[in-house]
Order: structure tokens, then sequence, then C-alpha cells
């Protein structure tokens, strides 16, 4: 029996595309539509912010990156960064070393330990936190925290002094860059805790499970099923509150005492970070200043795209774990 | 043998069939895990609206120290004209005249239906800059437009000019938190070397010889500034480079804190907040922000008979003596910070509102003119007594008097 060769298979090809209904089209056009908006929106960003840098930082007279003054109205010019940098690196780096231990604790009760009726209300509560708007944090933190802290700080200038870091050479009231970290700590804890939690919470039970079947204690499950499943979850949890605490403004405006001093002792009041020095010079710089404010919002632009850029190769590196990648 | 199969006889189940309500007649008392859910949900939501329940039972008493001049509100409001006055009024700056400000508008509100004027203290420089681009319709700064100002100003008022007029005085208090000691008692060198920190500790020789009997500590002097540029910063610079120029030598026109050293604060009342909150703190600010948190304040040494405290009767006095140096519509004021004069308290500012003579924006123009026009009247002056502010001497609000209502 001759058989007819199928009809080419272009046209079955032809036919299955063409029986993808207008609501495929229509999603996926919308999809494609949204993650191209989102692109144009930050290169329009990026190349605003650059723009606006190069007019201010060509006519700065000093280098840009090495310059412990602002003064961008001055004649001539000079502002730098170096302060505002350190600080916020310094500020950031505290808080995460604060924060990320105690948020993997609290995701880490809530989902293996806590009993059932005790989770969710804890759970709910950690939420809560996160509402807070930033500038009561602030306001919270000047007039409730910096005295309360005069006496850690008194105390760990007695007893760490010797550390660099925490010798207090400067009297003063804790209005410094410790101060700030601790209460970007407070701030981030939230964010970190949310994402860590639901992470755990994926783990798969099988693996829980063959750990307890093999006679595991409850922190040995989590050190061999939980923790190595959820690292990448932990690291990109870590990113999203670290780019918080990079760019927190108001809650430092209110609790640093800026100077344009670069110094090591962290006990004493003085530094500044990007965004709060933004926060207070805009008001009254004129169109040059404002320029050399955007330049800073610049540096910190790229800060927060390198550290990104860095947690995202590390969870690529943990593929097969992470659904974080996706 | 043939294999006993057991049947199940078919009427008796031991759970009730799906006709009879299956599962959940037999066990009435289980739970389905969302039910849980949504009680944490509803304990959650019990617990929010108590809180803001029982927030809401508070005192209404916070802000008896600034409003004590609110008892006069039901009297002034009677004679305030509206004249058309409408809609928004936008208006920026000095953070020295915020409580003044708070009053009059809550006055002029209160008199006109439908007008809403929303004043904010972000600093003299911040609001001049708002005024030259256009967003407010007047600003408040604790000292006159520079000439620059005044140049970029034409631009924004179309055949005219920004003029400074006068409107609000008050001494600046150099409050301090000190334990044990009530009156304090410094003068302009001490100060311009307490800020410039020269002096460092309370118990130096200069402060005790004019404190005799004080029981000043060995603790180091925490001096406060403003972070953000200031008119207040300016006046105190301007006192200090006149009455102590041998001890403060940095430019007295600049708005922006010139010295080393010391530590920062926000705004006039961010300076306060941290004054209060620390033991051996000492700052400047305007006396409303000082008795609004009851924070002590320094009495000057000017070569008088006494010490002279920071009361507004006590900066009347120094305001009097001022001289006018602006020609035409404007009424830029010359003040003399070296008076000797008896009960003057020689470190006063005076806050200008900043508007165009002429070439005002026409929608907010009757407005304007309405609220500057309570300001400097009689009832708006009398207001600022009541809140530590000094009204203007009457010949320079008899002048501003007549250049409000020519204002277009």
């Amino acid at each position: 029996m001759v058989t007819t060769t199928p009809p080419a298979i272009k046209n079955r090809s032809r036919r299955a595309k063409s029986a993808a209904r207008p609501g495929d089209r229509i999603f996926s056009g919308l999809s494609k539509g949204s993650g191209i908006t989102l692109l144009v929106i930050m290169a329009a960003i990026a190349a605003f912010l650059t723009y606006r840098t190069v007019l201010a930082v060509s006519k700065d007279s000093t280098n840009f990156f090495t310059t412990f003054e602002w003064n961008p109205a001055g004649d001539p010019p000079v502002f730098g960064i170096a302060v505002l940098a350190f600080g916020t690196v310094v500020s950031s780096v505290i808080a995460m070393a604060i924060a990320v231990p105690v948020a993997i604790g609290i995701a880490l009760f809530i989902s293996h330990y806590a009993p059932r009726k005790l989770a969710k209300p804890l759970a709910y509560v950690v939420d809560l936190l996160a509402a807070v708007p930033s500038i009561i944090y602030g306001l919270w933190g000047a007039i409730f925290l910096v005295p309360y802290l005069d006496g850690l700080n008194q105390w760990l200038d007695q007893y760490l002094g010797w550390t660099y870091i925490f010798d207090k050479s400067a009297d003063g009231v804790a209005r410094n860059l410790f101060t700030v970290g601790i209460l970007l700590a407070i701030m981030i804890l939230p964010i970190i805790t949310n994402v860590t939690r639901e992470v755990f919470l994926q783990a798969p039970k099988m693996h829980e499970e063959a750990a307890l079947a093999l006679g595991a204690t409850r922190w040995e499950v989590v050190r061999m099923a939980v923790l190595p499943f959820g690292r990448s979850g932990i690291i990109s949890a870590s990113m999203l509150g670290l780019g918080r605490a990079l760019g927190e403004t108001m809650a430092v405006a209110v609790v640093l005492s800026p100077s344009f001093v670069l110094s090591g002792h962290l006990l004493d009041p003085g530094g500044g970070t990007f965004a709060q020095n933004i926060a207070a010079k805009f008001n009254e710089a004129n169109e040059f200043g404002r320029d050399a404010l955007i330049a800073s919002g610049l540096v910190l632009f790229v800060i927060t795209l390198l550290v990104n850029g860095a947690a995202r190769w590390i969870i690529a590196r943990r593929k097969e774990y992470s659904g974080a990648n996706a | 043998m043939h294999p006993t199969t057991r049947h199940a006889p078919p009427s008796t189940r031991r759970t009730p069939g799906p006709e009879h309500g299956g599962f959940w007649k037999e066990h009435p008392k289980v739970k389905l895990s969302r039910n849980n859910g949504l009680r944490a949900s509803a304990i959650g939501a019990l617990v929010v609206s108590g809180a803001l329940v029982l927030s809401a039972c508070g005192s209404d008493d916070n802000n008896e120290p600034t409003k004590s001049g609110g008892k006069q509100t039901s009297a002034a409001a009677s004679n305030i004209k509206c004249d058309g006055a409408k809609g928004q009024l936008l208006a920026a700056g000095s953070s020295a005249q915020e409580n003044a400000m708070d009053l009059w508008v809550k006055n002029f509100q209160a008199a006109c239906e439908g007008v809403e004027v929303n004043y904010q203290g972000i600093g003299s420089g911040g609001g001049i800059t708002k005024f030259n681009q256009g967003q407010v319709a007047f600003a408040g700064s604790d000292s006159a437009l520079k000439d620059e100002e005044v140049a970029e100003s034409k631009k924004i008022c179309k055949g005219g000019t920004g003029v400074n007029l006068p409107m609000v005085g008050g001494p600046i208090a150099i409050g301090y938190k000190l334990e044990g000691v009530d009156n304090l008692v410094l003068d302009a060198s001490t100060i311009a070397k307490i800020f410039d920190t020269k002096i460092t500790k309370w118990n130096d020789p200069a402060i005790a010889k004019l404190n005799p009997g004080a029981k000043l500590p060995d603790s180091t002097i925490q001096a406060f500034h403003r972070s953000d540029e200031s008119g207040t910063t300016q006046n105190l610079g301007k006192y200090l480079s006149t009455a102590a120029a041998a001890d403060w030598k940095y430019d007295p026109k600049t708005k922006s804190w010139p010295a080393p050293g010391g530590q920062a604060a926000n705004g006039s009342s961010g300076v306060a907040q941290a004054v209060k909150g620390a033991e051996g703190s000492i700052g400047y600010f305007e006396l409303s922000h000082a008795t609004a948190n009851k924070i002590s304040t320094v009495s000057v040494n000017t070569g008088a008979s006494a010490p002279v405290a920071a009361t507004s009767e006590n900066a009347s006095k120094a305001i009097a003596a001022a001289k006018v140096k602006g020609t035409g519509n404007d009424v830029a004021l010359s003040l003399d910070y070296a008076t000797k004069a008896e009960g003057a308290y020689p470190l006063v500012l005076v806050t200008y509102e900043i508007a165009c003579d002429k070439g005002n924006k026409a929608e907010t123009l009757p407005t304007l003119k309405a609220f500057l026009n309570y300001a400097i009247s009689e009832e708006g002056q009398k207001v600022l007594t009541s809140a530590d502010y000094a009204p203007m001497p009457a010949e320079i609000a008899a002048k501003v008097r007549a250049i409000v209502p020519t204002l277009s």
C-alpha cells in the first residue's frame, strides 16, 4: 500500500503555531513588554545619572574619589566622596554582621523549632516590623537609642579600646557610625528574616526525614538538610537587606552627627553616608551642587550593582539548589 | 475446602457515608488548618486596632508650650481680613520662625475658609533656593538676600525683584544641659571659644570666672551646631565676629557652619533635641525651641550691669536699635550686635519674609497679601510675644505694613 507522505511537517508546525490562542499572544506580549519597560527605565536612570555626573565631576578641581570635603558652591568647587563611601560601607557591614546571624536564627526558629501556635504570630510580628516607616526608626533611634547606647559605647571603649575601631578618641554622645549600624541592622532584620524563613520552609522534607531516620538530632538535621539547601536563599535575602542598608536615608540623617572627617574610630561622632549627604544638602544646593550630589548617587548605584552582581555569581555556583536563580 | 472469603456486610460501615455528613459528622471537633491562620490574623488585627484605640487615649496637652498663644485665636480671628484669599499657599525657609509660622497659619486658616498655608522649615538657604525656582510663594530667611540671590530673584519676579520684609524677631538662645548648673553666664568671647572648640571642658577658668559659685563639672563640652544651611548659624556668626572679633575669625556671611569639631544635627529642632538628650551639651537655636523642649538657656554678659537672659522683651530692646539698610521696597535691617544697652539681649535674629515686589504669581497673590497683612498686623505681632518671639519695633512694622498692600 502506498502511503502518502504526511503533509509536509512544516504544515503541522505552522498549524501548531497558529493554534496559539489570542490569550497566549497577549500574555507573552505583556510579559515581554514589562521586561523591556524595566530595562528601559533602568537605562534611563543610568543615563540621567551619568550625564549629570559628567557635568559635575568634570568641573571638580580635586580628585572626586579621594577628597574629604564637600563644597561644590565654593570657588573653585571642591568635593569628594571618600568620607561618604567609607561611612556607607562601614555602617552597612556593621548592619549585616549583626542582622544576618540573628535573622537566620529567627527564621530557623520559626520554620523548625517553634510550636505551630507560636510560629505564626511570631512571623506576623516580624512582618509588622518591616512595615514601620524608616523616619520612625530614625526618630526612635535619635530619641531612645542614642542615650542608651552611651553606656555601651563607654563599655566598648573601656574593654575593647585596644582595637582601633572601638577606641573612642573624641568625646561625644553616641551619634556615630556604630549606632547607625545597629539601627540599620534592626531595619533590615525583617526583610532578611522573611525571605530566609520562606526558603527554609521549602527545604525538602524527604531530606529532613532521611536525616532523622539516620538518627540525627534536630540541629544536625538543620545543619545537613536545611542550611545547605538554603545557602543561596540566605545570600539573596542578605543582598536584599544590604540594598536597603546602603540606601537608607532619613534614619541615618536623624541619628548621625555628620561631619567630613574620615576616622577609623567608629565610636566617634562624625562621618556621613551617600544617602544622608544627599538628603541634607539637596534643599539648599544650587544647580551645580545638585549635579555633585547626583554624582555621589551614581557611585552608590554602582556599588549596589557590584554587590548584587557578586551575590548573583555566588548563587549561580549553587544553581541546582536554588529557586532564587529563576 | 473452599476458601473463606470475608465479605464486609454492606450495611456496617465504620464511618457514615457522604449522605450522612461523612467524616465531619463523625468528627465534629476536627478543624481545618486554614482556620488557625485565620485565627492568628484575627488576633493580630485585634492587637493592632487595640494599639490604635489606646494610643488615642493620650493627653491633649502635648503642644502646650508652643501653642500658649492659642487662647488668643478666637479674639484675633475676627480681625483677620481674608480679602479673596483662597486655595493653597506654599512657603518654605527658616526653621527659627517655624513655631511663629505655625501659630499664624493656624489663626489664618481658622479665619479664612478654604485657605491652606503650607510652610516648610527647611532652612533659610533651602527656602531662598525654592523661592528663586518659583516653587514657593514666599520664603522665610534669617538673613537678607545676597546680591547674587537678588539677581536670580529678578528672573522669577517678572518686572520686579525679591524684597526682604522683616516680620519676626527673636533671641537666639544658647541652650545647654548641665546637671546642677541652673543659671549659666557666658560672654561673647567664651561663646566663640566654646563653639570653636578652644574651650573644651566645663570647668575651664574662663567659664568659672563668669560663674562664681557654680559647681562646674570636669566633663567635656559637647557643642552642637547645624548640619544644614541656616540663617540662625549666620546670625550667630555675625554676632560673634562683631562682639568677639578676636576669637571668631570665620566668614560671618556663611550659612553653613564654618568651625571644625563639634557635632551636628539637622534643623533647629534637631539641635534642640540633641542638646536635650546629651548631658554636658550646648547648642544654639531660637528661643521658642528652648522653651518647647524645656532647655535651660545662657544669660549673656554684654558688659552691662547684669547678665541679660534670653527673653523676647530683652530681644525687642536689641532689635529696637536696628537700622533699615534696604532701599525702596526692601526693608533689610542692620542689627547692632555689640549693644551694651541695659537689659538688651544682643544675640538676636530677624526673619524676613521674602516675596516679589512685582511679578508674584497671580493665583496666589491675594492669599499671599492677606497672609502677610495678617502677620505684620498688630494682632499678628501680638501672637509672637506669647510664643517667645519678639515683635517688630513700631517704625519698622509701620514701614512693612505700608509695603505689603503694594505687592503685585
